[in-house]
């Protein structure tokens, strides 16, 4: 089948009018062209099997575990909406040629226009459910483009903002309602959604479900409540309101109406809110039309006003009311898009559409008048036109049927009185516009537009004729096969003739005739009544229910962004405790089965060490120098901890990092008052801090206990089992690091590496004042660089690099490693430019420490990508065993490159933040000594 | 001795989250290395304590569990790492800011300024 190239090739021309703009404009525009012309081609071919009654489904299976395919389908309704999308967006396309001025981009707005065909198309061949609300909400964000075109326009702006937020919000409405669907029914394939009627209707969501889809219609086809957006979407261009708020996007919910009617449809609930939704649009809408003056603003009411026909339509339980929805579908599209045309034409050729000014142009313009009165007549369902037919059909429906019970009645009367105004606002559309005396306070004389421009319209309005006249001949089979997509069974009998013989629709059509003619003639005393209503602008309530809104919101967010980190901290520690106290709760007991050690002499000295000096750390906060001599202290006791309880690779980290901490605090508190400033914090803070913290060390405390004396069992036998043979080490620590769990070791020094980085930068163009005294108001000292100091440090220098290669080598089997022997090299360097200044090292080591990074993780990464080479995975491990005489039988293990760049990384970015604190440390105390 | 382990890191975590509540951007660092240090020493101790015998293999049949091991090792590191970035970008909030308040109040510090001045 070639139907599914047919959204696809849309979307390939969305790029066409962007690249063919710099050529002249009708160029563009045919080029625009092809592409849709070539879609609507496709269709044409597949049609004569869709007539027959056949639906055609294709699908790529695109994301299967959440439902999603990329799926089409061509049946008769959505053959029926693809020849009006493809065919009055050719229309448009070149209608649109002579309405853009010179100064518009033309070839922006053919982008957009095609963009939004491309999405419309694809809602209505869509068989996944899924990917038609992706074509909906791309239907919303291209009509913000298009209804935004003129965006130097104020009114523009806001009216493409508030159809956005409404179709948008209706989109959301709609996905939710999808995935609930989808989820009832097991499938978001359209084809098994359409057919499981019975099974979505007795189940509990289906009233949700329901009620997200009508909301999801209603926005987008502006029913009341949700009709106020569409007025405001007049300030697109013209061409753009003929084609998205005439015949397309305000169809789009209809059609979702229509494509679900099979499921959703048939109940009690279905047919009294979408036929009473609809009745009271359609009243609204052509009510509101009569008083419009703006030429679009009428059109636009009157839109409002048959969406709400075709909704009651379809809300009314007969099969014939939603066979006689799809024939208004077709009616209005033609003769409405038609209409807007006729209105652009009157505006781009005497500069106004206020009915007021416009007066009497049938002089000036007597084709296009003729053109602009008949799909007038058809709006108003004057016999011989396709209007006449849809509304025919819709009267008899609304005899036929017992929405309101004993009430029933009133529906014909009213939709009558719909049909009065619908005339009353046709007539006005003719006789103010056309005859009425002379024009008044224009700009320009008005003329005809130049030929092209009319020929979209008098398409259309012949086609208004044809199938006004012919209507078994031209629209019969193709409104057989819509209604039999929409209805999912066999039609009945129904047929479409002019004339059915004097019954009590054809009364009621004089009836609105004549009352159409009363309302007209007597519309002076009815717009002084009107006057006397205050004017609501829509657009200024929803400006300000939006603007209220976003009040709200950065009120909200005042409040839980207050700028305190103290507070977030709190909040975090306090959730924290609120979320993992009540399990434990649960627990009837802390201590397990697990035999425990008993207490000896040195650990409960160590114990006491490290409670003293945690408690000495708050206590002392204030003085920050002592505060942190108690910290290593507790940092101290605790590598001595790691080492007593068999964890000597930690211990050695845990030692030199501490080194290397306490160096950072250091250099850091020269920047930063000595002493913290008495706390101004209250009384109330300071309980309830304690109380968090408290609480929170309970807890980690109790779960420590738990988890010491209960019984494990770990992974970690593995690891044991196999790290001589498989890692090439008897260090399982250090296997696991640059083996088994390589990867993430690898993921850890990316992260050291970009923190130091960070660092770096921070550090970089930093301004800090330097205290020339202490807290105490003594001078710092004068000797920079005691000799004792130099001296020692330069001698101990191989020293430490002897035993980090040690550490380093040994590390696969004894404890140490890269990361080890990385801080003790980091040490060692930093002890020479604590003896010996920055300048001094500068001068002896020229190397930049950020190529240390790079080359450490490059090393590592090389190392991974190596075991690619030899069809192994990601930083598979190699080792062997070899031997050479005098030193006799050794192992080479391609873990140790990698643990090679760990050790650089290591140096790299320890160095690289100490180094570069310290610089500042001597670049500020130098600007200090020379002032 | 469990027992005492347990209470100890208890002690340190509940020191560690004071001092990160307190007002002051130094303070808070040191805060923040003493809860790494008993957070360390916490994930250290979900493999069960054991004396006397690392996970160096030697044909013995006890071996400390190494897997939090090696965790730690790198948690060490990595939290190094932390806290020089923590303490770095206190330092530069002071430069910017004009003081190391992180309790959402803003004074100018005197003391920041007395050099300048």
């Amino acid at each position: 089948m070639h139907y599914f190239w047919v959204p696809f090739l849309p979307m390939l021309g969305i790029i066409i009018p962007l690249l063919t703009n710099k050529f002249n404009r009708s160029t563009c525009a045919l080029a625009t062209a092809l592409l849709p012309a070539l879609a609507l081609g496709l269709i044409l071919f597949d049609l004569p099997a869709v007539l027959d009654g056949q639906a055609f489904t294709q699908s790529i299976e695109w994301i299967p575990l959440l439902g999603l395919n990329l799926s089409f389908r061509l049946d008769g309704l959505s053959v029926l909406f693809s020849l009006l999308i493809l065919g009055i967006g050719l229309l448009v396309i070149l209608y649109a040629r002579y309405y853009l001025s010179e100064k518009d981009h033309m070839g922006r707005f053919y982008c957009y226009l095609i963009m939004f065909m491309t999405a419309m198309l694809g809602i209505v061949m869509s068989n996944n459910m899924l990917q038609l609300w992706f074509y909906w909400e791309l239907t919303s964000i291209s009509s913000f483009l298009l209804i935004s075109f003129w965006s130097h326009s104020s009114d523009a702006r806001k009216g493409a903002r508030m159809a956005l937020t409404i179709t948008g919000a209706g989109g959301l409405a709609l996905l939710a309602g999808i995935v609930l669907l989808g989820e009832v029914v097991g499938s978001y394939q359209l084809n098994v959604v359409l057919n499981s009627a019975e099974l979505v209707q007795q189940h509990p969501y289906y009233l949700a479900i329901l009620s997200l889809f009508l909301l999801g219609a209603f926005t987008k086809s502006a029913q009341f409540p949700f009709h106020f957006w569409l007025p405001h979407a007049m300030a697109a261009p013209t061409p753009v309101s003929a084609y998205l708020h005439s015949a397309t996007m305000v169809k789009a919910g209809i059609f979702l109406l229509a494509r679900f009617y099979p499921v959703l449809a048939g109940t009690e609930v279905w047919f009294v809110v979408v036929s009473l939704t609809g009745l009271f649009t359609l009243l609204l809408g052509a009510y509101t039309a009569l008083f419009k003056h703006d030429l679009k603003g009428l059109l636009a009411y009157s839109t409002i006003s048959h969406l709400g026909l075709i909704v009651l339509l379809l809300g009314l339980n007969t099969e014939l009311a939603a066979i006689a929805a799809v024939f208004h579908i077709i009616n209005h599209a033609i003769f409405k898009a038609s209409l807007f045309m006729a209105a652009g034409i009157i505006d781009h050729e005497s500069g106004s559409r206020d009915m007021r000014k416009l007066n009497g142009l049938w002089k000036y313009m007597p084709i296009t008048a003729t053109l602009a009165m008949v799909a007038s007549a058809s709006m108003a369902g004057v016999p011989l036109l396709n209007g006449f037919l849809s509304k025919e059909m819709f009267f008899t429906e609304t005899l036929d049927q017992s929405i309101l019970g004993s009430l029933s009645w009133l529906i014909p009367v009213l939709a009558t009185i719909g049909g009065a105004f619908a005339v009353a606002y046709s007539l006005r559309f003719i006789h103010d516009v056309f005859f009425n005396g002379e024009p008044k306070g224009l700009t320009k004389t008005p003329h005809e537009p130049p030929r092209y421009m009319r020929v979209p319209v008098e398409i259309l309005v012949a086609l208004c004729l044809v199938v006004g006249i012919f209507p078994a001949y031209t629209v019969g089979p193709l409104l057989d096969s819509a209604s039999l997509a929409v209805l999912n069974h066999p039609l009945p009998e129904f047929s479409l003739a002019i004339w059915h013989g004097f019954n009590i629709p054809l009364l009621m059509s004089g009836l609105a005739i004549a009352g159409g003619l009363a309302i007209y003639l007597n519309r002076k005393p009815l717009f002084r009544f009107e006057g006397l209503f205050p004017a609501i602008d829509a657009k200024i309530k929803f400006e300000g229910a939006i603007q209220a809104c976003v009040r709200w919101a950065q009120k909200v967010n005042q409040t839980l962004e207050s700028g305190s980190l103290q507070r977030y901290a709190f909040w975090l520690c306090f959730f924290a405790l609120a979320l993992i106290a009540p399990p434990l709760l649960d627990l009837d007991t802390t201590r397990g089965s697990q035999a425990e050690y008993p207490l000896n002499g040195a650990v409960a000295i160590a114990a006491v060490l490290l409670v003293a000096g945690s408690l000495a750390t708050v206590i002392w906060s204030h003085y920050r120098l002592i505060a942190l001599l108690m910290l290593s202290l507790v940092g101290l006791v605790v590598s001595i901890t790691f080492a007593y309880f068999s964890a000597p690779d930690l211990a050695l980290t845990q030692l030199s990092v501490e080194i290397v901490t306490v160096i950072l605090l250091l250099l850091a508190l020269y920047f930063f008052p000595q002493h913290t400033p008495t706390s101004k914090s209250r009384p109330s803070h300071f309980v309830r801090d304690l109380a968090v913290a408290s609480l929170i060390g309970c807890i980690i405390g109790s779960i420590c206990f738990a988890l010491m004396t209960s019984p494990l069992d770990s992974i970690s036998e593995f690891f044991i089992a196999n790290a001589k043979t498989g890692g090439g080490g008897t260090n399982v620590v250090n296997v696991i690091l640059v083996d088994f769990r390589g990867f993430d070791t690898f993921g850890e020094i990316t992260v050291l590496g970009i923190a130091a980085l960070g660092i770096y930068k921070l550090i970089a163009r930093m301004r800090l004042s330097m205290r020339t005294k202490d807290h105490d108001g003594r001078l710092w000292a004068t000797d920079k660089y005691p000799v004792l100091l130099s001296v020692i440090s330069q001698s101990l220098l191989p020293l430490f690099l002897l035993i980090s290669a040690y550490i380093f080598m040994r590390g696969h089997n004894l404890p140490g490693g890269g990361f080890i022997a990385g801080l003790i090299t980091s040490i060692a360097l930093i002890q020479q430019y604590l003896a010996h200044g920055v300048d001094w090292m500068t001068k002896r080591v020229s190397v930049s420490y950020h190529y240390f990074i790079a080359i450490g993780l490059v090393t590592a990464a090389i190392t991974g990508l190596g075991s690619w080479a030899f069809g192994q995975p990601f930083l598979t491990s190699w080792f062997d065993y070899f031997s050479l005489p005098w030193i006799g039988k050794f192992e080479l293990t391609s873990a140790l490159v990698f643990d090679l760049g760990v050790y650089l990384t290591v140096i790299g970015a320890t160095l690289l933040i100490l180094a570069n604190l310290g610089k500042l440390t001597t670049k500020e105390r130098l600007t200090v000594g020379v002032r | 001795m469990e027992l005492v382990y347990s209470v100890c890191v208890g002690f340190m975590s509940a020191c560690g989250i004071f001092l990160m509540l307190r007002g002051h951007t130094f303070t808070l660092v040191i805060g923040l290395t003493l809860l790494s240090y008993s957070v360390n020493l916490f994930l250290f101790a979900s493999g069960g304590l054991t004396i006397g015998s690392p996970a160096v293999l030697n044909g013995s049949e006890n071996y400390a569990d190494p897997l939090p091991q090696a965790l730690v090792l790198t948690a060490i590191v990595i939290g190094f790492a932390m806290t020089a970035f923590a303490v770095i970008l206190a330092m530069r909030g002071r430069a910017d800011l004009g003081n190391d308040h992180v309790d959402g109040d803003d004074p100018v510090d005197p003391l920041a300024r007395e050099d300048k001045a």
